[in-house]
């Protein structure tokens, strides 16, 4: 209980009270279409979704390490268990929901928050491209099929919310949406989907069950693998979000501590028949654009959507689902980043690869987790190649042309070891041979190997050999690992 | 050569603020820095958008629009507190004391934990800016700052009276006797009467603690009286204040544990807010 923590506690909590509460009401409206809208991706009851709104809010809100960042059910997080809820059930996505969270807490408490150093900002874009194009393809069970006054519908929910904030923005525009598409689908009698066709709504508070699993070495293999993605893309998308409202509330957060308040949040939620959640991009900012900048506005948009739910729920259940549609498409042109297509023609080529890369397996695979490895595995192979272009050897031969000095210039790893190989001239009859690696670095084995077999051949063909200049930063390396000054070193080079 | 940090924020006990500063640094020979810290933005700004719509390039649309809200009211609090510091040099100054002005950005509390550990004292207003909002209660800047000051602080009251008398509280603890140490060697009270103050019941100990302190303070040539009260401490010693016409009191701070005070307050922020005159703090 230092002075610091309560300090810190007053500020995240009760330092902007008006605001936080207002956002809070506002992203918990907004937060009512999503989460129904993410079950139903999953293929569960929308019960599912908002209990997990409920509770992976409010926890984030005590445990998480971003005042102001809001945390629900999501939807990359849903697209990756639609599998798991088809072949197994409800259940076992419980239990993939807390063992996910058990392995958030762990990667939180290992501090593996600095891992995204590694996650490029290509990489991020497309994982939020990717995100995007899921949300609207998710959507189009709901536009293929349908009766045409669906694309009536959904076309006016649209136009109200995107014009009705230049009427006032003191009312939230997709409530708006929501209110007029569902009078006048009563009013006129349309017959619509709606709501309350998907599956359960919730009508009583969430309760503590623990899911109905064999406790198995077989469960376990089923729901790791969807844990594992879980996990992993809730980190990404939570990282990425507290990184972006950082930026909107020039603040710091705390990383690790957010990862393992999203673990809590999780485990807790599948506890509570909740499915796995993470941080929103979306709901963030409009959080931040509502006035919301504390741990309040988070707990506040929990505790209101549970209000609402099971206040409204009769409400809930009539909502044409063109209403939830028109809401989601707007979700998915918010998130999607538009100037990331003019940045195509700007950037370099390898960036747009990567970022397109991260798109397409992710739009193949569903999973955002294999997407987002894709691009850091590409973004590191690109790297790679670039550093391995800062590299040249000149050379220049004595006046008794006896003596060739080889000047190595630049990085010598994996990438380069092959150019570096065959930049000396072996046909060349030399007495001696100086290789001057005073301005290179040698970073890994690959190199070392090169300059051994280098130095070698030259040894081979007669000529004593002087490497001249290993900087500190080489010798190191070249100290543990070459072969060439010890005794048998050709034969053990040579692989017999 | 000591140092002072006044903190001011522009509101009316910043000038008595300059003033204790320079009545304390008169008497000591000191220096004084003054310090003016620009609150970083934890709170959000007006104007609010409720749509709870996110549209094309949202991020980088709001972003702008935060920061250029943020740029103008920075602009604005850096011409504010940058006019504050001038006055208050100049006030300070005015007394014939060396003055420096510290503008700085961020937490109150952070920037003065890094500043103070070159400073020999921290003189803060009783009431700050946000008077309306924290009079004194938990949150205050005021409480923080003394809380977490491992400096002996004074916090000034709304308007500099010249000390006369002094009324020491003393509860026999290790920031008392510290306090009581400090004036003993201190030149700035010299000739002064101080009358100690202990209340609770009339133990043997408390008796001898007082009886001690009292030996003390005569052994360094001050004229003293001592009584032991039976009460609320709050209360008694605000009453005493009052009626005897105290210039200035001076206690240890915070003595109890901080889970109890998160509850019931401590008697420390009782006492600043219920006493006129201004309080010295020894940690």
């Amino acid at each position: 209980m230092s002075p610091d923590f309560l300090t810190r506690m007053r500020v995240d909590w009760l330092g902007n009270i008006r605001g936080d509460l207002l956002s809070g009401l506002v992203v918990a409206l907004a937060l009512i279409p999503e989460a129904i809208a993410f079950s139903i991706i999953a293929g569960v009851d929308p019960k599912i979704g908002l209990y997990a709104s409920f509770s992976i809010a409010v926890i984030t809100a005590i445990a998480g390490g971003r005042p102001g960042m809001i945390s629900a059910a999501t939807a990359a997080t849903a697209v990756l268990m639609v599998t798991l809820v088809r072949d197994h059930g409800l259940e076992y996505l419980l239990a993939a929901t807390v063992l996910a969270g058990l392995l958030q807490i762990a990667a939180g408490a290992l501090k593996l928050g600095r891992v995204m150093r590694f996650v490029s900002r290509s990489v991020m874009t497309g994982f939020v491209n990717a995100l995007a194009i899921l949300i609207f393809l998710a959507q189009l069970p709901e536009l293929i099929g349908v009766p045409w006054l669906t694309y009536v519908m959904v076309a006016g929910g649209l136009a109200i919310i995107y014009l009705f904030p230049y009427l006032t923005t003191a009312i939230p525009s997709p409530l708006v949406c929501i209110l007029v598409l569902t009078s006048l689908a009563l009013v006129f009698g349309m017959d619509l989907r709606t709501v309350g066709d998907m599956g359960e709504l919730p009508d009583t508070l969430p309760m503590f069950l623990i899911p109905d699993i064999p406790l198995t070495w077989e469960t376990l293999q089923i729901i790791l693998p969807y844990s594992a993605a879980v996990a992993a893309v809730g980190l990404l998308e939570s990282l990425m979000t507290a990184q972006i409202v950082d930026d909107l509330t020039d603040t710091k957060s705390d990383k690790n501590q957010e990862c393992i308040g999203q673990g809590l949040a999780n485990t807790a939620t599948g506890f509570i028949g909740g499915m796995a959640g993470c941080a929103m991009i979306g709901q963030s900012m409009i959080n931040v654009k509502s006035g919301g900048r504390g741990r309040l506005s988070c707990f506040a948009a929990g505790v209101f959507l549970l209000i609402l739910i099971v206040v409204l729920g009769d409400i809930v259940s009539i909502i044409p689902m063109a209403a939830l549609v028109a809401i989601m498409i707007m979700v998915s042109i918010g998130t999607f980043s538009w100037s990331s297509i003019k940045n195509l023609r700007d950037h370099p080529r390898s960036s747009s690869i990567v970022m397109l890369a991260t798109v397409i397996v992710t739009v193949y695979t569903h999973n955002l987790a294999i997407g987002v490895l894709t691009g850091v595995l590409l973004s590191g192979i690109f790297f790679a190649g670039k550093i391995a272009q800062l590299f040249k050897i000149t050379s220049e031969l004595s006046d008794d042309e006896t003596t060739r000095t080889y000047h190595v210039h630049g990085q010598l790893f994996f990438a380069s070891a092959d150019d570096f190989a065959a930049a000396f001239d072996f046909g060349e009859v030399l007495e001696r041979v100086v290789i001057d690696v005073t301005r290179a670095h040698i970073w890994d084995i690959s190199s070392v190997a090169a300059l051994d077999m280098a130095v070698l051949k030259f040894r081979r063909d007669g000529a004593e050999v002087e490497i001249k200049g290993l900087n500190q930063a080489s010798e190191t390396i070249v100290d543990r690992l070459a072969e060439h000054d010890k005794p048998g070193a050709m034969e053990r080079l040579m692989g017999h | 050569m000591g140092k002072i940090i006044a903190l001011v924020d522009g509101s009316t006990y910043s000038e008595s603020v300059c003033d204790h500063a320079a009545w304390v640094a008169k008497g000591k020979g000191w220096s004084v820095d003054i310090l003016h810290v620009i609150g970083r933005r934890d709170e959000s700004t007006d104007p609010r958008n409720l749509s709870g719509n996110i549209g094309l390039g949202a991020r980088t649309a709001l972003l702008h629009e935060l920061a250029e809200l943020d740029a103008q009211r920075a602009k604005l609090a850096q011409k504010r507190g940058r006019a504050i510091l001038e006055d208050a040099v100049a006030r300070v100054s005015a007394d014939g004391v060396k003055a420096h002005s510290k503008l700085r950005m961020g937490d109150l509390v952070e920037t003065l934990r890094e500043m103070e550990t070159e400073a020999d004292l921290v003189i803060v207003g009783k009431r700050g800016e946000a008077a309306d909002f924290a009079t004194m209660h938990l949150g205050s800047n005021l409480e923080r700052a003394v809380r977490s000051s491992t400096k002996p602080v004074l916090v000034a009251s709304r308007a500099f009276q010249p000390v006369k008398k002094l009324l020491v509280a003393f509860d026999g603890g290790t920031s008392a006797l510290k306090a009581v140490d400090h004036i003993a060697r201190s030149e700035l009270f010299a000739g002064l009467d101080i009358h100690l103050l202990t209340v609770g019941n009339e133990s043997t100990a408390a008796k001898r603690g007082i009886e001690g302190a009292a030996a003390l303070l005569k052994g360094a040539g001050y004229e003293v009286t001592s009584e032991i009260v039976a009460g609320e401490p709050d209360k008694v010693i605000a009453d005493r204040a009052e009626a005897h016409d105290f210039d200035l009191l001076i206690m240890g701070a915070y003595g109890h544990s901080r889970i109890r005070n998160l509850f019931i307050g401590s008697t420390t922020t009782e006492m600043i807010r219920s006493c006129k005159v201004p309080v010295l703090l020894f940690r």
